[in-house]
């Protein structure tokens, strides 16, 4: 009884040490797997002006942002 | 939508530095990092030239192509991020890039070296969009947040653009129109691919004895 009982543990210990850790490189996508236009769900730091997880509007606004913030010609001229 | 890109307008830069310092305020970046410098080219003689250097989000990025545990990836958005959980600090990339833009924290798990760290165009990394984990490790996600690079809206003279590649072209196209000068748009050719990068200028000696070498 006592050595099967040894047995047993050492076989436990044993091929607990064969487990092994997942090895595979981290491969091009980001690991939350969501794009930016998804938002941060931060309200407080988040601009006005686009729907999150509406693509099409997150482009827009970034474009007119650029416009907005970059090219002072249209302001100016 | 095109790619994100950085463009810098050596005509208008005036060396103020303001971007690393809006780079560094933005992500709390640490001391002896600097994910984004200023280079100034003839300091001191008139007609000297500056220009705002940090990754420049290649679409063949070579510090992806030497890494030697694939932790670089392209974002749909042509951003080039990394993880810092797959880094190993080896340096690789630090050789290969040629805009010198993988910078190494003086201390770090890996002792002198330490993870890399570099410009994310204001896009985070791989935790989730705005959570504590990828602010402490890569900055602010900006992107996310429906705004542009903080660099790039950070400058006083619009030196620096950054943003959806074909409207900041387009910004920059008008200002070349209509100053007359200044065409150049340097590191395009090298970040994004170009028939010009890499080949002699036209009139050049094949065997390099143009400049009188010795």
């Amino acid at each position: 009884m006592k050595a099967a009982t040894f047995l047993a543990v050492a076989l436990v210990l044993g091929t607990a040490a064969c487990t092994e850790r997942e090895q595979a490189l981290y491969q091009g996508k980001a690991e939350n797997g969501k794009p930016a236009y998804e938002g941060t769900g931060v309200s407080a730091f988040t601009a006005p002006g686009w729907t999150a997880g509406d693509r099409n509007s997150w482009e827009q606004e970034l474009k007119a942002r650029a416009q907005r913030g970059q090219n002072e010609y249209p302001r100016v001229n | 939508m095109a790619r994100m890109k950085f463009i810098c307008d050596a005509e208008r830069c005036i060396e103020c530095n303001a971007c690393v310092t809006a780079c560094k305020n933005e992500h709390e970046v640490p001391w002896g990092v600097n994910r984004r410098r200023v280079v100034t080219l003839n300091d001191g003689v008139p007609g000297e030239k500056s220009i705002s250097v940090a990754c420049m989000h290649c679409s063949d990025a070579p510090c992806m192509a030497v890494c030697p545990v694939n932790c670089f990836y392209h974002t749909d958005e042509g951003v080039v991020l990394h993880n810092k959980d797959t880094c190993i600090g080896c340096g690789y990339c630090s050789y290969a890039c040629p805009f010198g833009a993988p910078q190494f924290p003086s201390q770090g798990t890996f002792g002198v070296r330490g993870k890399m760290d570099k410009c994310t165009f204001c896009a985070g990394g791989p935790e989730a969009h705005g959570s504590e984990e990828e602010f402490k490790k890569y900055g602010r996600n900006r992107l996310a947040e429906g705004k542009l690079p903080a660099c790039a809206e950070m400058c006083s003279t619009k030196a620096l653009l950054g943003g959806d590649g074909d409207v900041i072209a387009d910004i920059f196209r008008t200002r070349v129109i209509t100053r007359g000068k200044g065409a150049e748009v340097w590191g395009w050719g090298t970040a994004y691919g170009s028939k010009q990068a890499g080949q002699p200028p036209q009139g050049a000696q094949p065997n390099g004895t143009a400049n009188g070498g010795k």
